[in-house]
């Protein structure tokens, strides 16, 4: 992915270096070999329409190369691939916390496998930030309020600088940490140190804890939508509108349920703004994910929750060896 | 030649309302209506601001907005879009009398045209205490709770999303406002001008452009009043 | 007529007209206002000058040793703020603008002069209010002030500095007001729209960007304002609203506010080369008319700021392909410029040392531009250093270089004297090499992924040794910068006096003596000649050396 910048990266600098010696050649040579003689006078040019249309329309011909390809690079940078491994990340002044979908949580530092897509889901609690790698040619700024997304593909093992790119007040310098890329069999030993358990059981704790499984059951029973298999899948708003339910959708259910009212279901949802924090959406936004990916469950709390499949069967029992 | 002989004769040369470095009168005359022409251009931009800032968000909270826009007064609106019409009608009458001759109207209609603003900003008062009191300035005392929205007797009102239209309203309404206050400050003058016999039918350019200058603040309330008062009202 | 023997003093013009502070402080004439104006602005420039010399100093090593994190953090914004706001956009319209605009159409003064003093008015009043926002504590948000932190987070003179702004912008919108008037309405019989000189369609263009672009600023800084203080929730996502909203409206004034700081000096380039390569301008309606495209497209191309914002990837690709849309008028103007030069009969005094350093500088800033509006690549670049040295070379490359030159050119015409030719070539010398030494570092040090606005980088040592490249260049710089300062205060003492025409350049302007008098021409002139008459000028019957420069 880095390597699709530096490439467009090179080719604009030999076409601007080419421009640019095509420029000051003809103004030194110019410069140079009309500087006033005696006896010498300037001949009047009005100028050249020929001239002038080609050398706007060649340009022109060529910025549309430039942009062409850098809006493919762009448009791969923006588009996570489906199955890669999710992160949610939560900046705030000063500090990154970052939480895998696994369930281990980092500060200032985010550990990952060589070789595997990482889809990073951000937001932040305060001032908007920018998560910005330098060595993956990745920048993203990081809102509050909502989610961006970023993804990369680290194809090195190494640690590579993380930079807040927007700035965010006092320690915005300070706000720095680790990106570091392990072999895979390094990485499922740093996984296996410690964690609370998947993202997505910590979110079907707070599920039950808020009593969000009281209305959205996973029957045709409840007074709220049935979240099985929700996620990513477009709903029919009671207004007319089909929005698809991606994390941004689901937190404004979350914060703002008025907002994007599901049809057929009565606006009888409460908001949870201000009860519940940016980690625990994270988590519970995990949790729905994690049901679009699970087979048809049990009843009620789905007690046997499928994770999704980047994350081996049997994770949760800690210290596992998995393969 | 002596002094005042010179000036005898450089007042005869020109009108004295000609400033020196312009050639003709028409060129005065065509320059101070560009340049009001331009200066409401510039106003068009700064209330466009808050415009695009108001459409976005209606477009985002819409039924939020509809409950606000039915808490505000529309009676005392659609009054004072009457008072502000009625108050250009005055200024075109005011033009006309300058234009031929006619001092006593003239006056009369500047000083009407000034009772109009006047009322449009008591009546405008009016509206703001009963917004204070209702607790729908934004801040601290805000409170929209448990406000229906229109033709969803239901649902609620989310009352932060209210809250952004009445800052809207308060802002765009009161950058209004004071262009009010300002447009009765230039008619002060003007009237004031006109009291001292400075206009003529050949020259009265101030008249014109402190003319145009309020019939922009007239229009900028002419989009204030639907955007504002009749969001998704039905008779 | 006087002679160079015959001392300014002793005959009438517009500096010996009156005498005393009041004469001045209630002028009406342009060309006092404009004088008015390069004392202010340049009082402005040391100061943010200043600011930029203590960025330098702290990022010559990583850690925050000189400064502690909030005083660099105010430092950068202040720096930001006063160059912009009060340094770049009045400086050229409202200093050579000012003096030259009625001079070039043939008028007696511009078409609202008492409001062109309240301009400057304004400008003091913003001035002062800034630099008191300045002494009592500054801001620290970055002179972009984005939303939330400048709404609800910093505890900074937020609302003083953006009233301060607020009041500036209005000098800046009365200014081009004045200038559109009058370049309609004022020209001199004969003076068609087809024959001005390019130095005002530059500056008619500019004038259209200040009238409909600084309105929304304005009304931004108010509604930054409101927030702050009522707490109403516009741009604030606890309260429901939008920080996205904020760099929407911010960025729609703050894109073609870049062109209001770099039209008027591509106005001054083309005047010079053209004077100092005895031709008129290849391409004329070219290059005006790129100078209205400049402006209608800048309008068009604001979100190029946003492209990691989180905006949606559509609105992306249309703004980037319009970015490259406006590159091509600019494009167009360096092509016209530097055909110019072909088979001219060219002369190597300072202005034209200025207007050849402008072409080299804005050419680099320009082309790092496409760097910046492509896509891809700017993913990268965004929020780096890299962004900092191409605004740098457009700005200071381009803009300042523009102005001194323009200085330099017509100050035999404002002050009556003659500057020292040495001195000055050398001072555009020292100009260019500390420019280029401070900022070129900073394109490597961009894409290495060094970001702005950090005041330690100490995690980073790799990155001190262009770091210091930079900062050893911007004591050049500084030293650059002075020496017109000394040697032009110097030339109002002992300089020689001037000719009226020292260069014997073409235009209204330098047909009145110099320094000319307060209503610029005893009589009215009546134009029957196209813009840069070069070939009439230097027609050997008109018994005139090729630019007689008294040295």
């Amino acid at each position: 992915m880095a390597s699709n910048v530096d490439a467009l990266y090179i080719f604009l600098l030999i076409v601007t270096a080419l421009m640019t010696t095509l420029i000051f050649v003809a103004i030194l040579y110019f410069a140079a070999r009309y500087r006033r003689q005696p006896g010498v006078r300037a001949e009047q040019i009005e100028g050249s329409i020929p001239l002038e249309l080609t050398w706007s329309i060649i340009p022109f011909c060529v910025f549309m190369v430039i942009f062409l390809w850098g809006a493919v690079v762009y448009f791969k940078g923006r588009t996570p691939p489906r199955d890669a491994t999710e992160v949610y990340v939560v900046a705030k002044q000063w500090m990154w916390k970052l939480e895998h979908a696994e369930g281990q949580r980092e500060i200032n530092a985010l550990h990952v496998p060589v070789g595997r897509d990482v889809k990073l889901i951000m937001t932040s609690q305060d001032v908007i930030h920018s998560f910005f790698v330098p060595a993956f040619r990745m920048k993203q700024d990081v809102l509050p309020g909502r989610y961006t997304m970023a993804w990369f593909h680290a194809t090195k093992p190494g640690t590579y600088h993380l930079f807040c790119a927007e700035y965010c007040g006092t320690q915005h310098s300070g706000m720095i940490g680790d990106i570091v890329v392990l072999e895979p069999a390094q990485y499922e030993a740093w996984m296996s140190g410690g964690s609370t358990g998947p993202l997505s059981a910590t979110g079907e704790k707070v599920f039950a804890e808020l009593g969000c499984s009281t209305c959205h059951r996973t029957d045709s029973q409840g007074r709220g939508p049935n979240l099985q298999g929700v996620f990513g899948k477009p709903v029919q708003l009671e207004d007319g509108r089909t929005v698809t339910a991606d994390e941004n959708y689901l937190r404004e259910c979350i914060l703002d349920p008025g907002a994007k009212r599901v049809k057929g279901f009565q606006p009888i949802m409460p908001t949870f703004q201000g009860l519940v924090s940016e980690e625990q959406l994270n988590a519970l936004i995990a949790y729905v994910k994690s049901l679009s990916s699970a087979k048809a469950a049990g009843s009620g709390l789905a007690a046997a929750v499928d994770v999704p499949e980047k994350v081996p069967a049997g994770a949760a029992a800690k210290g596992s060896q998995v393969q | 030649m002596p002094d005042s002989q010179a000036a005898a004769a450089h007042a005869e040369a020109h009108n004295p309302a000609l400033l020196h470095h312009f050639a003709t009168e028409e060129q005065q005359r065509d320059s101070a209506s560009l340049g009001m022409w331009i200066f409401l251009a510039t106003e068009v931009m700064f209330f466009g601001g808050l415009f695009c800032a108001y459409l976005i968000y209606r477009r985002w909270y819409f039924p939020d907005f509809a409950a606000a826009s039915k808490s505000i007064n529309v009676t005392l609106g659609a009054t004072n879009t009457a008072v502000l019409i009625c108050s250009s009608l005055t200024v075109v009458l005011a033009i006309w009398a300058a234009q031929t001759a006619r001092r006593a109207l003239l006056i009369a209609m500047l000083v009407l045209t000034m009772i109009f603003g006047c009322a449009f900003l008591g009546i405008k008062g009016i509206e703001y205490k009963d917004k204070f009191e209702e607790h729908h300035v934004p801040g601290a005392s805000f409170s929209f709770d448990h406000v229906p929205i229109p033709g969803h007797p239901d649902q609620y009102a989310n009352p932060q999303h209210a809250q952004i239209f009445f800052a809207l309203y308060f802002v765009m309404t009161g950058l209004h406002a004071l262009h009010m206050i300002i447009g009765l400050g230039l008619f002060t003058w003007l009237l004031y001008a006109t009291w001292k016999g400075r206009f003529t039918p050949e020259y009265h350019t101030p008249l014109e452009i402190g003319g145009l200058y309020w019939h922009f603040v007239d229009i900028i309330w002419i989009y204030l009043f639907p955007l504002l008062y009749l969001i998704d009202r039905h008779p | 007529m006087a002679t160079a023997n015959n001392p300014q003093g002793e005959r009438p013009n517009y500096l010996n007209k009156e005498y005393g502070v009041w004469s001045w402080l209630l002028t009406t004439d342009h060309k006092r206002i404009a004088l008015l104006y390069l004392i202010s602005i340049t009082f402005f420039f040391f100061i943010g000058g200043f600011f930029a010399l203590l960025i330098r100093l702290e990022l010559m090593t990583p850690a925050s040793d000189l400064v502690q994190a909030d005083t660099y953090n105010k430092l950068f914004t202040m720096h930001g703020m006063v160059m912009v706001f009060f340094f770049l956009i009045p400086s050229i319209p409202a200093v050579l603008g000012n003096f030259l605009v009625p001079m070039m159409i043939g008028a007696k003064d511009l078409a609202f002069p008492r409001i062109n003093l309240l301009s400057w008015y304004l400008y003091i009043i913003g001035g002062v209010m800034m630099l008191h926002c300045m002494l009592t504590g500054g801001v620290d948000t970055g002179w972009t002030f984005y939303t939330p932190f400048s709404t609800a987070f910093t505890n900074t003179k937020i609302v003083e500095a953006g009233l301060a702004i607020f009041v500036a912008g209005f000098s800046s919108i009365l200014t081009g007001l004045n200038f559109v008037v009058t370049i309609h309405r004022m020209r001199a019989p004969g003076m068609t729209w087809s024959r001005l000189p390019l130095f005002i369609w530059a500056h008619y263009a500019t004038s259209i960007i200040q009238i409909l672009g600084t309105p929304v600023v304005a009304i931004t800084i108010v509604l930054v304002a409101a927030e702050r203080t009522l707490h109403l929730g516009i741009f604030d996502p606890k309260l429901g609203g939008d920080p996205l909203l904020f760099q929407h409206l911010f960025w729609f004034y703050s894109h073609p506010a870049v062109y209001i700081m770099i039209l008027p000096s591509m106005g001054v380039v083309t005047e010079i080369i053209a004077c100092f390569s005895r031709k008129r301008i290849f391409g004329y309606n070219f290059v005006a008319l790129s100078s209205i495209a400049i402006a209608v497209f800048g309008f068009l191309v604001w979100a190029h700021h946003m492209f990691v914002a989180g905006m949606s990837v559509y609105a992306a690709f249309v703004f980037s392909l319009l970015s490259y849309a406006v590159a091509v008028p600019s494009a167009i103007k360096v092509f016209n410029w530097t055909a110019t030069l072909y088979k001219g009969s060219i002369h190597y005094d300072a202005p034209m040392l200025y207007a050849f350093g402008f072409l080299g500088l804005f050419t680099i800033g320009g082309l790092t531009g496409l760097f910046l509006a492509c896509l891809g690549i700017d993913v990268h670049v965004t929020d780096t250093y890299f962004v900092v040295a191409h605004f740098h070379y457009i700005m200071v490359g381009g803009a300042v270089m523009g102005y001194l030159g323009g200085m330099h050119f017509w100050w035999p015409k404002i002050s009556g004297k003659l500057y020292p030719e040495g001195w000055a070539r050398l001072a555009a010398l020292i100009v260019f090499i500390g420019f280029n030494l401070t900022f070129f570092p900073q394109f490597i040090l961009g894409y290495l992924g060094m970001p702005r606005r950090y005041a330690d980088y100490s995690h980073m040592p790799e990155f001190q040794i262009l770091n210091v490249f930079s900062t050893a260049g911007a004591t050049v710089l500084g030293v650059g910068y002075l020496l017109p300062m000394i040697y032009f205060l110097w030339s109002m003492r002992y300089g020689k006096p001037a000719p009226d025409n020292p260069w014997n350049a073409a235009g209204l302007e330098w047909k009145t003596p110099s320094p000319p008098p307060t209503f610029n021409f005893e009589e009215e002139p009546v134009v029957t000649w196209e813009a840069y008459n070069y070939e009439v000028l230097d027609a050997p019957s008109n018994n005139k050396e090729e630019v007689p420069v008294a040295r």
